[in-house]
């Protein structure tokens, strides 16, 4: 039955449903660690799912498709700092204000603007020489053989990683994260850091769109993320606000739903209601064991104000 | 003269009011339909079956004689709830359609303080005993029959995919008439086809769905069909391999999919439509339960002539006849598509 099972097919598959939420929450990861909790990360993606598949649509331009997303993904993330840094609103009431407009206006213009779902040619596969060969334990099809965007998400988490541990920025957003009185009289401006964060988090939560729109599904739909970028808040915490840990987790929770899929599809003999719950209630339990594990940024969630 | 003025004015103005009266009885008002939906009205899937129907009865109707409204991506229950008795409150629609087996316990609850309005609700059966809700639900299952017996023939790995939302409804009854006509096609030719379902539980989830299409494939499926909105990330798996083909349901999936469709199975709610109508043209605001099949002309079978398996126009031909047989046998009662129970 194992062999059934664990196929390579399984493990390439949880890597594809992995990517989304990679660059979603890496980059709410940079944003949490600096102290702004962002819940419009869905929102941001269905802008940059839809702006990206737009430009893809209009112009051929895979590369305009990016860039598109990393614009659209900017200026909302901007929009949230200003919102949170200078206006020092409830993050948590804004972020759900930002979502709802992701919602609401990725679709008028979905419908506006093309009516009903088209696909275009989004990021091809990219088998990498040689490597995508291997058959040993499958792993040439494991990992060799995906779009762009599912490497490019890889790659991210160990750059991330390295720029939060080991530069200088990434001591500015830890020390600003967990003391702004702190980093403030060691003279780190607290406001800028955030804003950078949060408008970093914004282009990646938008790439995490076109990661759907452009490079897994190609096609773009009425709220194609389906609560992914909630999944992707959640999944920061499950990873104590470290991109590797992140980056676990997004394999866990892809890697259960992947095997789900398989179960139902070779006709193993489980409620499939049962299946498709294993995922989240599997990510539930390790959340609870993982925020005893890691402390969260002291400031998560508290707006600055200097000489408090 | 002043006098006979005075006179004369509230005579002119009767007569002005009684000229006038029958001009304003001799423009009827419109028939008025209100809908709600769960997605959205371009999904190629259920819910722009009803919006298709309502546009094709003002086509026959006119639009002097029939207008609607439509409010789609109602997923939020309670939010059409809402709709749906404003709706109701303002006693400005003849009509009014909750498009989805999700509204029954808000219409069961709603329709009784709203006696002299008529509602219907699908797909199901179920009208809660009242006078004025008309419940509706398509054969779906005879389409699926239909689709899978062609499927049948066309693989050549002898494995098929499906992809559905929730095991119930029209997609249930879908997906058990996709593996029944599978199934026939199999006994028929003496072979072993593996029909690999596989519900996701959402009806909305397109990455989802894209990911279950892959593991379809990468279990050796070659044909894949499914159900709901969603879907539209399926056929997108199946458009980039290119030689996996697709079987639709609900509505026309051709247009987006290209010459992987195969054919599809068209929902056409304005059979049922027209039947309300009518009824409630005679009195019968409700009651009754209604149900769109192959023999009432509410299901269609529309084969793609741009199939990329077509090497001539003799195959579209050759399929469509073989479709036809299928059709008659089913509406003839010749074809038992599923046990009396199961539907």
């Amino acid at each position: 039955m194992f062999d059934e099972l664990l196929t390579a097919g399984v493990f390439a598959s949880a890597i594809r449903l992995a990517t989304p939420y990679i660059y979603a929450a890496i980059g709410e990861t940079f944003g949490q660690r600096s102290g702004v909790l962002n819940l419009g990360v869905d929102g941001i993606m269905l802008m940059g799912a839809f702006a990206s598949f737009y430009a893809v649509y209009e112009t051929n331009s895979l590369l305009l498709g990016i860039l598109v997303a990393l614009l659209v993904g900017a200026l909302l993330g901007l929009f949230m700092a200003f919102i949170s840094v200078t206006l020092q609103a409830e993050q948590g009431i804004s972020g759900i204000g930002l979502y709802l407009f992701g919602l609401g206006m990725s679709e008028l213009l979905f419908v506006k603007l093309l009516g009903t779902p088209r696909s275009v040619d989004g990021f091809p596969r990219v088998d990498i020489p040689l490597l995508s060969d291997l058959q040993f334990l499958g792993i040439g099809e494991i990992f060799f053989r995906h779009n762009l965007m599912v490497y490019l998400a890889f790659a991210l988490v160990p750059i991330s990683a390295y720029v939060l541990n080991y530069t200088t920025l990434g001591l500015n957003i830890r020390a600003v994260g967990q003391n702004p009185q702190a980093a403030d009289a060691m003279g780190v401006s607290v406001a800028r850091v955030r804003y950078f964060t949060v408008t970093l988090g914004g282009m990646f939560s938008g790439l995490a769109g076109a990661s759907l729109s452009i490079a897994l599904l190609k096609v773009f739909q009425q709220n194609l993320t389906a609560g992914k970028g909630f999944i992707a808040v959640a999944l920061v915490y499950f990873g104590g606000w470290r991109p590797t840990w992140v980056l676990a987790g997004a394999m866990l929770f892809s890697f259960v739903n992947a095997l789900q899929l398989q179960v139902k599809t070779v006709g193993i003999d489980i409620p499939s209601e049962f299946a498709v719950m294993a995922p989240y209630v599997l990510t539930i339990i390790a959340l609870i064991f993982a925020t005893k594990r890691r402390e969260q940024p002291t400031a998560l969630t508290k707006p600055f104000e200097r000489g408090e | 003269m002043k006098r006979k003025l005075l006179f004369i004015l509230p005579v002119l103005a009767a007569m002005v009011v009684a000229l006038a009266m029958p001009v304003a009885t001799a423009q009827d008002e419109p028939f008025s339909v209100a809908a709600v939906a769960p997605s959205a009205t371009n999904d190629l899937a259920f819910s722009q079956s009803m919006f298709d129907a309502l546009t094709a009865v003002q086509e026959e109707m006119g639009e002097d004689a029939f207008e609607f409204t439509f409010i789609e991506g109602q997923f939020n229950v309670d939010d059409a709830a809402a709709t749906i008795r404003d709706w109701a409150a303002s006693g400005d629609y003849d009509l009014i359609i909750a498009h989805g087996s999700q509204y029954g316990a808000a219409l069961e609850e709603i329709a009784p303080e709203f006696p002299e309005i008529a509602f219907a609700w699908g797909t199901d059966v179920n009208t809660f005993g009242l006078d004025n809700v008309s419940a509706y639900e398509a054969a779906s299952q005879e389409g699926g029959y239909i689709n899978g017996f062609v499927a049948g023939g066309l693989t050549q790995t002898d494995v098929i995919g499906v992809i559905g939302p929730i095991e119930v409804g029209d997609a249930k009854l879908y997906v058990d008439g996709f593996k029944a006509g599978v199934a026939a096609y199999a006994e028929e030719e003496d072979k072993e086809i593996t029909v690999n379902v596989n519900y996701i539980q959402s009806f909305s989830d397109v990455a989802l769905a894209a990911e279950a299409a892959e593991t379809h494939l990468s279990n050796d499926a070659d044909i894949l069909t499914g159900t709901a909105q969603m879907v539209v990330g399926a056929i997108g798996v199946a458009q980039e391999r290119g030689d996996v083909y697709w079987f639709g349901t609900q509505s026309s999936q051709t247009e987006f999919g290209g010459e992987i469709v195969v054919m599809n199975q068209v929902y056409h709610w304005e059979v049922v439509l027209m039947e309300i109508i009518a009824n409630m043209e005679e009195g019968v605001l409700g009651g009754e339960s209604y149900k769109i099949t192959l023999e009432n002309g509410g299901l269609e079978m529309e084969i793609n002539p741009d199939f990329a398996g077509f090497e001539s126009e003799e195959d579209y031909e050759t399929l469509q006849e073989a479709v036809q047989i299928l059709i008659d046998g089913i509406v003839a009662g010749d074809i038992e598509v599923l046990p009396a129970e199961e539907e």
